[in-house]
């Protein structure tokens, strides 16, 4: 105790007085030194990507650069309506960093005729984010000349608010316009008094328009790309957790044409406890956007759309409605009644797991539809809804970013995400039935993989009785033994299969479960190297049922997981129950698939943690399987004494006692690496049709079964 | 002293560091973020109620644009080319009476459509018009074009400029251009039904691609697909194979053209043959001679089999043969057809069965198809067989699923959502009729509630048996209600034996066999348990056969297992009751199945089969087993070992079971329905399933069915 302080005294005296003025200057040393050091490394940072091109600044965005067009500048050639993805778009400017989408984005200039007017209003804020989202996406570079996707700075976003002729002239202007190619015009507002076309009027050449509102006519399937119209309301709504939903239709927009509105007053009247019907406040103030009137009640918008279970989305002057989203944003079911409308991104979502569709001259029967859907379809069309919206279309950042992504499953279609990627939420990579509902073809047998260390007698004893297996069509010996080789192979039975010895490098658990490539077979027959009671017949009916059920494990010695209440847990069993949920890989088949599973996709670190504590790899397997497919394990025939059919006496209690408390603590780690309790019971087990039937044996194909 | 001081200092230059390390570092994030947002938050939106509301459409133009638009048949849609109020009683199809000759295939067409349940003998009451004129090649060079058609279709009774007819097309255009719009005739609002479209020149949610189909092509049935294995990693000797003519000149050959470049011989094989054609030694490039060569090395059929991924390049048209033939050997197809419209991919969702490629970038294809990692080869070729058997494996799925999608398209019909069309069992077997949810069908993984329906057929009377079986049945935790089918026959008692069991017993008058699987209001229950009246059931072998099916609700799950054969010496199929060690059948005598199966026996069976069943009064569980396993792919479960599972003591007053015509007739039916499927749908299976401790030597108070312990067989 006393030695290291007097050591720690010796030196004192010497540097007493100093020490002090030291000290400190130590401390404003490294204070300064790491004050400088971090502004030089953040600048260094901007300066390594500025290497070349500036990255594009929106810093600016109140006071651009101006650029002024000139009068009789060329603007863009008119839409080319027969544009598509494979004669108006170069792909060769795609590819230059892999399977990578580059997009580009001009830097922000206010465009201004010769009489510096601009030629739009003042950016939006919309437009604004769009423009920063692609900037902070994966997808942006700072190189026009690496970039496959070109985004002129141009807020297009709403055609009232900008200069048809001037915009295409500015866009004409661009330094990589190049009659339009590989550019993406963003558009939600299309059209104008009076005949509010589906698409932005302005001229854009061979551009791929981004744009709301799209009738089937004018969307150019696999080249534009359909959005929604985003709606201002929703920027700060939050939707209420519970709301009754009162109105089984609410109808809320206030620029539905004539004849629809007046449909609506008919539907109205028949219905009148059915549909709500909001218009806007003429005796409060008719611009808030923020509340809606039915007759004289006020309602704060969209929040009252919480009250509604669907939600009408009618066309007005445009196709594309902004009531759509705030529907959706509620919770309400949209009904889209408007003919030949171009969905949202089209093409990728399936609409009708989250919309219902009903055509422009039903709009009167529009209750009776609707009264026609299912309880459970409601909640299933809500459900779908709200995800959906969470997902795509909850901020103009997800729209921006989806956009993109459709872009890049056009540009690298062979890495195009399915329509499970997009409509299926909590999508986990996996399909649940990876296997078809098939019976495994018979003809190329199993392969026997034996996980052995040193017991080489039973070993052998395994390997003769497997072989008299007929469908067994290779035997694979998994030599876990590092301190001792294998048998010279003289000295293993002769048999008449093949039979190989793969020598691993650490004794490790998971080794049986690696899909090696000597498994040529579908099915493998995992067994430990004791279990030699297993008969010729037993084993050929358990690949029978294999056959049958490909994608579970099917074996022989099952156990169960029960509920503790009183230590409130997990506990292990494997006494003689009703019901099984788990069958050992001591003595089971199952497919190769699973084993490569367990080797690359085990989650957490359930594989290390087997491999550390030397047990439980057949629960873990389990897990895997139960959790990936959703399905339980099946147990062949009657139960065995698997273990040591001769030893009865007590010592083996005490272990077996551990053994049990382990294999619980097993089932508890896992569950929880989970989340959940993947493992399923089940209380049946698969025999032969003709099992304990008092019937000719030679007539029975499998006799030689279910002795102890 | 000292050393209090020093620590003091200490301790304060500490403070003073992390004070500017954190202080500063949020003094700095604060200054960044008031710095960065401000910009956008002062910015106006781009939307403003006020232009909502004035942005009015006020004069109405919308539908009247559409309508003028229909004038362009060129530009038609369902809204403006088609007459819905056609179809307001069902989806009916009428065909014309058959002009001229028309070719074989184009038979095919017409005899499954004539066989189907869409078809309509009344032309009023049609929805849908087929032509009896062989519209399939419009190709004027071939053998089969049929000449005059304009004037042909002008004659034709409800033309009307087309509106609702149909029109089915292989081959448009012809060399050199083979323009695809170029069929030689005037569509005008029909809908047509074409193979090789493009995306672009069909007309969306309106025309139809369909697939190129050979004169082979099946009728019915069908061959299965040539992949039912699973190997994992695939081990296939080729990444990638093409064996084809190629054109040298002329539209549509630079693909091909260019394929000798990605040819390497050991895992990619493209090999090209210029011989074709009267004139190809005129036509032929310097290429030509070595191509023909290393043609000659590999055959076609060998090289589908071995190779995990298979070209499919466009030929003089989109697409081509070589598609579906790919697609059936489970030889994943790479699509280098720029603009094809591959064949319903409005319902389809090729993503998950084929890799899309650009003929622009023909030489990335060894790298695109070796970059496929193994676990997606697997689930490619697993959906590939998926469609090919459920879609396209016979004229009658590939003209069936046309007339779904058209289907659809009537707003009162009822739509799939894009994963019933793309999941096992596909839309084909899935009636949007049946219910709006997804989660009442069998074949999701939702529970399938835990109360069934007891549905007993009685021929016979209130008799000792049938009360029996009712106060077993009556019994069960998991009864909803019993519906006793009473057949007209007999007059209802006016006391009958079971008014003192506690279950609600409702009493349901049925005329004829198939009755028993008429889905009825009363049944709410997914399960359902049919029963024959002298069926010998105890409580415990209806419960444990309950929690069985609750795991395979697709599935029919029973007692009474029955097989067929191939009978070689009568070249039939057999059916047979005896033991045997695998079963094809369970009987709905003793059975669960899903309530879904009604509203599929009723709706979807041809009316030859439910003719089949009327006229025998029998086979009717046999037709129920037929469905189930074309639906599913999978053989019916049975469960425990009981076998005998009529009570004998009865069976004299009226029973069938005793006739020996009674076996005879059935296999009658059997071979019927297989003709009509155009294949034997079902399979066997080699085991039954039994309770966990069944039979096992531990005491009896430990197994939950202890009843069925002691059925004896």
């Amino acid at each position: 105790m006393s030695i290291p302080t007097r050591i720690a005294q010796k030196p004192k005296r010497a540097l007493h007085r100093y020490r002090n003025f030291f000290l400190t200057f130590f401390v404003l040393l490294s204070l300064s030194v790491t004050i400088i050091l971090t502004s030089y490394l953040s600048s260094l940072g901007k300066t390594v990507k500025r290497s070349k091109y500036t990255a594009l600044t929106l810093d600016n965005v109140n006071s651009p650069v101006v650029k002024q067009i000139a009068i009789n500048s060329p603007s863009a050639n008119p839409t080319n309506a027969s544009c598509n993805y494979f004669n108006c778009f170069n792909i060769y400017r795609c590819g230059n960093q892999g399977n990578k989408l580059l997009v580009y984005v001009y830097p922000l200039k206010n465009y201004v005729d010769p009489a510096n007017v601009p030629v739009t209003n003042q950016i939006s804020k919309e437009f604004y984010l769009i423009l920063q989202a692609i900037a902070g996406s994966s997808f942006y570079t700072s190189d026009p000349f690496e970039a496959c996707l070109f985004i002129p700075s141009i807020d297009t976003l709403n055609q009232n608010r900008l200069r048809v002729k001037e915009v295409s002239q500015a866009l004409k202007s661009l330094e990589f316009w190049n009659d339009g190619e590989n550019h993406l015009i963003f558009n939600m507002i299309p059209g104008s008094v009076p005949d509010y076309n589906t698409v932005i009027d302005i001229p854009v050449s061979k551009a791929m328009i981004a744009g709301a509102g799209f009738s089937s006519l004018t969307y150019r399937a696999g080249f534009d790309v359909s959005l929604p119209v985003y709606s201002p309301h929703l920027e700060n709504y939050k939707r209420q957790a519970q709301n009754r939903r009162n109105w089984l239709i609410i109808s809320s927009q206030i620029n539905i044409n004539s004849a629809f509105q007046q449909d609506l007053i008919e539907v109205k009247i028949t219905f009148p406890n059915d549909l709500m019907v909001l218009g806007p406040c003429y005796h409060h103030n008719p611009m808030n956007s923020s509340i809606r009137c039915a007759g004289e009640d006020v309602y704060n918008y969209p929040d009252v759309l919480e009250t509604g279970t669907f939600c009408l989305v009618i066309r007005g002057a445009r196709l594309g409605q902004s009531s759509l989203l705030e529907a959706m944003a509620a919770g309400c079911i949209p009904v889209v009644i408007a003919d030949s409308l171009t969905m949202p991104f089209h093409g990728v979502i399936d609409w009708i797991r989250a919309a219902i569709f009903v055509r422009e001259v039903d709009i009167l029967k529009a209750p009776e539809i609707l009264k026609n859907v299912s309880r459970k379809r409601v909640v299933e069309l809500r459900q779908h809804g709200t995800w959906l919206y969470e997902r795509y279309f909850k901020s103009i950042q997800a729209i921006t970013e989806t956009t993109l992504e459709i872009m890049s499953d056009r540009v690298y279609p062979h890495l195009a995400r399915d329509y499970n990627y997009w409509n299926v939420p909590q999508y986990p990579g996996i399909v649940p039935s990876l296997f078809l509902p098939v019976t495994a073809p018979k003809t190329r047998g199993f392969t026997a993989v034996i996980l052995t260390y040193d017991r080489l007698e039973s070993l052998f004893i395994l390997i003769t009785k497997l072989v008299k297996a007929p469908s067994l069509s290779k035997v694979l010996v998994i030599w876990n033994n590092q301190r001792k080789d294998p048998p010279e192979p003289s000295q293993w039975p002769k048999i008449n299969r093949p039979l190989k010895v793969i020598q691993t490098k650490a004794n490790k658990l998971s080794n049986r479960f690696y899909p090696y490539d000597e498994i040529e077979t579908e099915a493998m027959l995992s067994i430990d190297d004791d279990i030699v009671m297993l008969t010729a017949d037993e084993l050929e009916f358990g690949f029978e049922v294999w056959r049958e059920f490909p994608d579970r494990i099917v074996g022989f010695p099952s156990r169960t997981h029960i509920w503790d209440n009183s230590s409130i847990c997990w506990k292990y069993e494997s006494e003689w129950t009703n019901h099984i949920s788990m069958v050992l890989t001591g003595a089971a088949f199952h497919h190769k698939y699973w084993s490569y599973m367990y080797t690359t996709s085990m989650p957490g670190d359930i594989k290390e943690w087997v491999d550390d504590h030397m047990n439980c790899e057949d629960i873990a397997m389990n897990f895997l399987v139960a959790n990936m497919s959703g399905k339980p394990p099946i147990k062949v025939t009657s139960r065995k004494k698997f273990k040591c059919p001769e030893c009865t006496n007590t010592e083996m209690l005490s272990a077996d006692l551990n053994h049990m408390i382990e294999r619980s603590q097993c089932i508890n780690r896992f569950s929880s690496v989970y989340g959940t309790m993947p493992l399923k019971s089940v209380e049946f087990r698969a025999d032969p049709v003709l099992y304990k039937d008092v019937f000719p044996k030679k007539l029975k194909r499998f006799n030689d079964i279910g002795s102890l | 002293m000292q050393a209090k001081k020093r620590y003091l200092l200490l301790f304060i230059t500490c403070a003073f560091l992390a004070y500017c390390y954190f202080g500063g570092y949020r003094l700095k994030s604060e200054k960044w973020t008031v710095k960065k947002q401000e910009p956008h938050e002062k910015l106006p939106s781009y939307l403003t109620l006020n232009e909502e509301f004035y942005d009015k459409d006020l004069k109405s133009t919308g539908i009247n644009n559409l309508l003028l638009v229909s004038r362009n048949t060129n530009q038609c849609r369902m809204e403006t080319c088609f007459d819905f109020t056609r179809c307001r009683q069902g989806f009916t199809v009428y065909v014309y009476p058959i002009e001229d000759n028309i070719s074989p295939l184009y038979q095919k067409i017409l005899n499954v459509i004539t066989e189907s349940r869409y078809y309509t003998t009344d032309p009023s009451r049609a929805c849908m018009f087929v032509l009896g004129l062989d519209t399939l090649d419009r190709d004027p060079l071939s053998a089969e074009f049929v000449h005059n058609l304009p004037s042909k279709l002008l004659r034709l009774t409800y033309w009307n400029n087309g509106r609702n007819h149909l029109i089915f097309n292989l081959y448009s255009g012809t060399w050199p251009d083979y323009a695809e719009e170029s069929l030689s005739f005037d569509l005008g609002y029909a809908i047509l039904a074409k193979a090789s479209m493009s995306q672009f020149k069909l007309r969306p949610n309106f025309d139809i691609s369909i697939p190129l189909f050979g004169k082979q092509h099946p009728e019915r049935g069908g061959e299965p697909g040539q992949a039912p294995e699973n190997h994992f990693p695939t081990n296939k000797k080729y990444v990638a194979a093409f064996k084809g003519k190629r054109y040298v000149h002329g539209i549509g050959s630079e693909t091909r053209n260019a394929l000798y470049h990605l040819h390497n011989g050991k895992d990619l094989v493209f090999v090209t043959t210029c011989r074709h054609g009267k004139s190809w030694r005129e036509l032929q490039d310097e290429h030509c001679q070595q191509d023909n060569q290393e043609y000659d090395m590999y055959d076609y059929e060998i090289l589908l089999m071995n190779s995990t991924f298979c070209l499919v390049p466009r030929g003089r048209r989109l697409g081509s043969f070589r598609f579906l033939e790919a697609l059936r050997a489970g030889c994943i197809p790479v699509i280098l057809s720029n603009g094809w419209a591959l064949p319903f991919h409005e319902r389809i969702n090729w993503e998950q069965a084929v890799i899309f490629s650009d003929e622009r970038l023909l030489l990335q294809i060894p790298d695109i198809v070796r970059s496929v990692s193994n676990a997606d080869i697997l689930k490619y070729r697993q959906q590939t067989q998926f469609l090919w058997e459920r879609y396209f494996s016979s004229v009658e799925k590939i003209i069936f699923t046309v007339f779904e999608t058209l289907r659809e398209r009537l707003p009162w019909e009822g739509k799939r959502e894009g994963s019933v069309w793309n999941s096992s069992p596909g839309a084909l077997v899935t009636l949007p009729q049946f219910t709006d949810s997804q989660q009442e069908l069998p074949f999701s993984n939702c529970e399938p509630g835990n109360t069934f329906t007891a549905i007993i057929y009685s021929q016979l009377g209130s008799t000792a048996v049938l009360y029996r079986l009712l106060r077993s049945v009556a019994k069960s935790k998991y009864l909803d209600k019993i519906i006793l089918m009473w057949n007209t026959d007999i007059p209802l008692p006016r006391r009958p034996r079971w008014q003192g069991i506690r279950a609600s017993i409702h009493v349901v008058a049925a005329n004829g066999i198939s009755h028993r699987f008429y889905p009825q209001k009363l049944m709410t229950t997914s399960a359902v348990l049919s029963l024959d009246e002298d069926a010998t059931l105890n409580t415990d072998e209806i419960d444990f056969a309950f929690t069985v099916w609750r795991y395979f609700p697709e599935r029919i799950v029973g007692y009474p297992a029955r097989s067929h054969y191939w009978d070689d010496s009568k070249r039939s199929w057999g059916y047979t009751s005896k033991w045997t060690n695998d079963y094809s059948i369970v009987l709905t005598g003793a059975a669960f199945y899903h309530r879904y199966y009604n509203t599929l026996y009723t709706e979807l069976l041809s009316s030859t089969l439910h003719k089949t069943v009327a006229q025998s009064q029998n086979c009717e569980d046999i037709l129920m087993n037929f469905l189930v396993s074309h639906v599913t792919r999978r053989p019916p479960i049975k469960v425990t070992q009981r076998k005998l599972y009529k009570d004998t003591t009865v069976a004299g007053i009226r029973s069938p079971w005793n006739d020996p015509d009674h076996f005879i007739q059935r296999q009658t039916c059997m071979n019927t329905f297989v003709a009509v499927f155009g294949y034997m749908p079902l399979l066997r299976s080699n085991m039954r399933l039994d309770p966990v401790l069944f039979k096992d030597s531990v005491s009896n108070l430990r197994k939950k069915y202890r009843q069925i312990e002691l059925v004896s067989n």
